[in-house]
This record gives structure tokens, sequence and C-alpha cells, in this order.
């Protein structure tokens, strides 16, 4: 039973992964870090379930209040980028090529 | 009798306090609209005035003690102290130390007061006045010090204010190039100072290194020593006194103001080198060699100097050179061990040199900052006060009796001339008389005949009485300073001399009547002869000369600028150049750039990997991380 949650929670990071790496809209780039948060509270509340204990559920709503104060900063950002340079490609934003 | 007294550290600190509140005032205001300027003048003389007053007090003190046990001495604070050397910054005031200072103080009022005329509307004239006060305040330590270190310290000081203040109209590139000169020749006599120092600390510092020790341990010094040390602190008079080989600055440094010219010639700078042979008097004594060539570095400086002083056509260039001929006569006077006679010229010298060159300023300044003597002539209907005191000055220069300057020259010329030195004798007569001669000149051309450039004429006038009043106070100085060494044949008592004797180790040579009289007869008759020259030439209607042959030479000061030039400056600069050319890309420059073509190579090697994208930098990330967690899982296995 535990596996099938912690298999969700895998899965649901490494598409989160794969967002990140092959996107390039910095929305959906945004939403996929947003899915890896996710994944890692669903382990944390699996693990906490497993324990008996409720350390993976206060950890779990530490992890929304940080996301969700990354959500406000991110879509700052995304709005300075996008007045920077008037779209969201990602590779668009290259400054740092050596 | 107390000897520790606490206020001599005051007379320096008080003019050094005075240019630390002027220069604060002129940073603070430089950007903004300027303070008034009598405010600035005024907080100028405070200083000087202030360090007069304690002056007196210093030389009432010790005139109260008994002669043998004449000194005053304050320790401040140990300044270091490094195996055997400790130095303390203390202050001794004996009666050679007294004498310098209460004229100097006098003298460096007087000129700050008259500044405050002949500055009138200077936009920079808070600056000036701090470095004014920072020049005396320097010159105050020079004398004060009771050890050599701390009269380094002064020395330096007045080499670094004798820079500010020449190449003060720092607009023109003449001169910063006459600061930069004085400063650069300073430096070389500096180094012969600092490495005759530190022989006698080699030598005999180990016993202390105040004047008192340094005289006690004197005799233990070995003959050759005592000459390279004396030969030493010599090369470092040599460059602060203007003396061959390096009196080339001082004539130079009159691109400065004009009140600065008076202060360097006559309280403070130049005179530092005839204070320092005398303060080391206890060794100068026991090397009669030293002495000698002192002696004749002196005497020939002092004709050299007179050679070119008159050609001149410079008002300020004739003074400079008189000033380094007179600066002859001191160290001939000291080299021949008569030491109170080099002093005390040095004490009438800064009066009629100071009255001369504050003189010569109220007629630049009357004149509209003409220099030129061939465009002046007249002035004397124009300019009564200044003309009278002039005269004055100029007499004391050349050597009238009574005037101040006749007593003191003819002291060192009978001194000379008692002790033997027949030579030194007869040059020093003949430059006596060159010296009535191009004084004369000076004034007769300036002040006597038609005026040469009728609208500058017409429109010059007397200088403001800030300016006069210091003039007629010098005037009566050099009017009645020598009478204060009345020698006996006149019926004196040698007062400086006797006043001089506790600080000085020095033997009156004896000589019969008839070789004193002789030295006097000498010095008048060269007087009048040199005075009747220069009237006939000059009185009435000289033209500017055209000069050939060996006035032209000496015109052109016998090239020595030139040669100097050839011979140091020139390949200096062709060594720095190849220097610069071969050896500097080759050996020092090649490791410098070759690290850093190290990192350039290195840094391209690694700019494959910046490719720019976030993407590219995220997979970065997550296989570090995934790396990290491989290894984290092994070791927890």
């Amino acid at each position: 039973m535990i596996q099938s949650y912690l298999t969700v929670s895998i899965l649901l990071f490494c598409i989160g992964i794969v967002g990140v790496i092959s996107r390039r809209n910095v929305f959906t780039v945004f939403m996929s870090i947003e899915l890896m948060l996710n994944a890692a509270n669903l382990a944390f509340v699996t693990f906490s379930r497993l324990h008996e204990t409720m350390d993976g559920h206060v950890l779990a709503l530490i992890v929304m209040a940080v996301a969700a104060a990354e959500a406000a900063l991110a879509l700052a950002v995304v709005i300075l980028l996008h007045k920077h340079k008037g779209q969201l490609d990602t590779n668009v934003f290259s400054l740092l090529k050596g | 009798m107390e000897h520790n007294v606490t206020f001599l550290g005051y007379i320096p600190l008080l003019p050094l306090i005075g240019a630390a509140v002027l220069g604060f005032f002129h940073i603070g205001t430089c950007n903004r609209k300027p303070l008034n300027e009598k405010f600035y003048g005024l907080v100028a003389c405070i200083g000087p005035l202030l360090a007069f007053v304690l002056a007196l007090r210093v030389f009432l003190t010790l005139k109260g003690m008994p002669e043998e046990a004449r000194y005053l001495s304050q320790k401040a604070f140990t300044w270091f102290q490094v195996g055997d050397l400790d130095i303390t910054m203390g202050f001794l005031a004996d009666p050679l130390s007294s004498l310098m200072l209460v004229f100097v103080t006098l003298i460096g009022s007087l000129i700050h007061i008259y500044s405050i005329g002949y500055m009138e509307g200077d936009k920079n004239i808070g600056k000036f006045f701090a470095y004014l006060n920072l020049f005396l305040g320097s010159m105050l330590i020079l004398v004060l010090g009771d050890n050599p270190v701390v009269m380094f310290v002064g020395w330096e000081g007045v080499g670094l204010c004798s820079y500010l203040l020449i190449s003060y109209y720092s607009e023109g590139t003449d001169n910063v190039l006459a600061g930069n000169k004085a400063f650069i020749v300073n430096r070389i006599g500096d180094l012969g100072f600092v490495l005759g120092m530190a022989f006698l600390f080699w030598a005999i510092g180990a016993g202390g290194f105040d004047y008192f020790s340094l005289k006690a341990n004197a005799h233990s010094l070995t003959p050759g020593i005592a000459l390279a040390v004396c030969l030493l602190l010599f090369v470092g008079a040599t460059g602060k006194s203007a003396q061959i080989p390096l009196y080339v600055w001082l004539p130079d440094a009159m691109a400065g103001p004009t009140p600065v010219s008076a202060l360097i010639h006559a309280a403070t700078m130049v005179t530092a080198g005839v204070y320092m042979v005398a303060r080391f008097s206890f060794l100068y004594a026991h090397v009669p060699v030293a002495g000698e060539i002192v002696a004749w570095v002196g005497i020939i400086t002092a004709l050299v100097a007179a050679i070119f002083g008159m050609f001149q056509d410079d008002i300020k260039k004739v003074l400079a050179y008189s000033t380094v001929s007179q600066l002859g006569y001191m160290f001939a006077g000291v080299g021949v061990a008569a030491y109170s006679a080099g002093i005390f010229h040095v004490f009438t010298h800064a009066f009629f040199k100071a009255l001369l060159f504050l003189g010569a300023g109220a007629v630049i300044y009357a004149m509209h900052h003409e220099q030129n003597i061939w465009k002046m002539g007249g002035l004397k209907n124009k300019m009564p006060k200044t003309y009278i005191t002039m005269v004055i000055g100029a007499l004391a220069l050349a050597g009238c009796p009574p005037f101040a300057g006749f007593f003191s020259k003819d002291e060192i010329l009978y001194s000379a001339l008692a002790t033997g030195h027949v030579g030194i004798w007869a040059v020093g007569v003949l430059v006596a008389g060159m010296t009535a001669y191009y004084t004369f000149r000076m004034i007769f051309v300036v002040f006597h005949g038609e005026p040469r450039d009728q609208e500058a004429y017409d429109h010059c006038h007397e200088a403001p009485a800030v300016m006069t009043v210091p003039l007629i106070i010098l005037a009566v100085g050099a009017l009645l300073a020598g009478f204060l060494n009345l020698p006996a044949i006149f019926g004196g008592h040698q007062q400086v001399t006797h006043w001089l004797a506790p600080s000085l180790v020095e033997h009156h040579p004896h000589a019969s009547l008839f070789v004193e009289i002789l030295a006097i007869g000498a010095s008048v008759a060269a007087f009048v002869i040199g005075i009747r020259i220069a009237y006939k030439r000059f009185a009435v209607g000289a033209e500017e000369p055209v000069f050939s042959g060996f006035s032209k030479f000496a015109y052109h000061k016998f090239y020595v600028d030139e040669l100097y030039d050839g011979i140091f400056v020139q390949p200096y600069k062709k060594i720095g150049n190849a220097i610069r050319k071969t050896i500097e890309p080759s050996v020092t420059d090649a490791p410098v750039t070759l690290v850093s073509k190290l990192y350039m190579v290195i840094g391209t090697a690694f700019k494959v990997f910046q490719v720019g994208y976030v993407r590219v930098y995220a997979i970065y990330m997550i296989v570090g991380l995934s790396l990290m967690s491989l290894l984290l899982s092994q070791s927890l296995n």
C-alpha cells in the first residue's frame, strides 16, 4: 500500500524534472517546480502515516507555506522578465553564456 | 634651578595647530563661498605671535640662569625605542636655539602680517596661510629638537613646505617645476644628512642620541668616522642651505609668492644648515679638515653667487643670489670654527634679507607683478617708505658701517684672517665689494633715474600700512641688530658671542690690533669701491645692457643648470627610458602577463559549460544532486 503512494510521488517528481528541463515557457517551468514540491509533500505525508507521527504533516504544511511565498516572488520575477524582453521563452534569457 | 619645563612644546605646536585649523576651514569651504580673508589672516597670525611671546619667555628664563647651566628641556613622550636607539620627542632650549627661536618667530610673525596685505584677493588664501604656519612650525621643531632625529623631522617639514609654497601658483608649469626642483635637490642633501646620522648612531649612539650625550661621547669617535659624519652632515647642509653643488634650487624658488621667498631666505629653511653645523660644533671643532672644506665650499659659493647676482635682471633673483652668497659667508664663518660669528650673521641676515624681500614684494605689488628691474626706475618718489627701508636693508647687506651686516660680516672675515685663512679672507673681501655693487645696482635701477615704463610708473602707489609697518620694524632691526655683538675695538662686549658660548665649542682667536684694523679697513674699502662703481654705472640713465663674453656667461649662471641637466637629468631619463623599453617588458612584466594568459586559457577551456540557458543549469543541478544522493546512500550502507 505504502509503495503505491511512493510510486505516485516519484512519478510526480520525475514529471516535474522533465518539465523543468524540457519546457521553454517560464510558466510551465514554474508549474513543474510546484509539481515537484507537491511530490515531496506526498512523500512526507506517506512516511508520516507509516511511522504514525505528525512530523511529516508539519513539514508538508511548511512546504506549502514556502511554496505560496515562492509563487508570489516568482510571479513578480516573471512579470519583470516579460517587461524586459516582451516574451517568456527561457532561451531568450541567456546573458550568462560564456 | 628647574630645567624641565612644559611650555617648550607649545612653541612649535601653536603654529601647527594654526595650520590644521586654517587647512580645515579652507578644505571645508573651497567648493563654496570662501570665508572672509581677514579671518584667515587673523587666525594665521595668532600662532606665530603666541610662539614669539613664548620664545621671549624662554629667552628671559635662560637669561636668569647661571651662565654654565643655561638650558631648558622638555621630554614630551618616547617616540620609538629599538635596541639602543631610544628617541624621545624632546625639546631643548639652550642659548643657541633660544637666539634662533626669537628671531625666527619675530620675523615669521612679521611676514605673516605682511602677507595679509600682499596676498589680498588671492582665492586660496586659506591654503597659503596654512602652509605658512606649517612652515614656521616645522622650522621651530628643527630648532627646538633635542636630538638629531627630531631635528630631521623639522628638516623634512621645511623641505615639504618649501615645495608646497614654491609651487603655490600651481597654474604655471614653471612654478611646479621649480617646486619639484627644490624638493628633489633637497632630497639629495637629506640623504647625506640621514647617512651622517646613521654613522653617528653606529659610532656613539649607544650612549644616548640627544645632543648632551653625543657631546659627551664625541671624543670616542675615530678621526675617520668623525670626518665622514661631518662631511655627510654638510652634504645635508648644502642641500638645505643652498651651497655648491646643490644651490640651484634657491634661485628657482623665486617662483613662489614673495612673502614665501622672504620666509625661506630669512627666517626658515636656508638658515637650517648653518644652525645644524653650529649645533654639531662639538664634532666639527675636532675635525679641522671638515671645517676647512666647509669654509672653502662656503666662500666659493659666496663668490660664484655674487658673480651671478651682478648680472640678474629679476629683482627677486638678485636677492636670491645675494642670499646664496651670504649663506656662503656663514659657512665660511662656521668652517673656520667661528660658530658664533656664523650664527650672528644668520641673525642679522634674517632682518635685512626679510626686509629686502618684503620691500621687493611691495615694489612688485605696486608694479602689478612686474619683476624685471629694467621695467622700473624712479620709484623713490612714488614709494618713499619702501625706498628708505630698502636702502637701509641694502646698506646692511652691503656691509656699510654701522648697519647690521657690517658687524656680522666683519666678524666672519676677521675670524678667517685671525685663524690664518688668508685666502678665504681675500675672497671674502672681494665678495663684499661685489655685494655692495649688485645690491646698489638694484637700488639705483629700481628707485633712481627716470621711469622706464611710464604707464606702470603712473599707476604705481605706496603699499598699505599692513605691509609698510613690518618693513619699518625690520628696518629698525637691520639698523640696530649689529650693535648686539659690538666687538671690543668699537667699545662693545660681544654679547651675542658670550650668549652663545655655552652651546658652542669654539676657541676665539687672538690677533693683533693690526689684523683687526686690516679686516675692518678692507671691508669698508670694498664696500666703498663697490657702491662707487654701481653709482657710476647705474645712478642715472642706465639702459638694459646687452651681454656678451664673460657677462653673458655669468648672466646664464655659467650654464650650471644646463650642465646638471646634461650630466644628471638627461642620462637619468635615458637610463629610465632604456629600462622601460628593454628590461621592463621582458623581465619584470613577463611573469605577470604569463599569469594572466594562463588564466585566460583555463577560462576558455571552461567556457563551454556556460551555455546561458536556464534549463541546462537545471540539468547540472539535478545531475549534481543525484550524484550527491548516490554518494550519501553509499556511505549509509
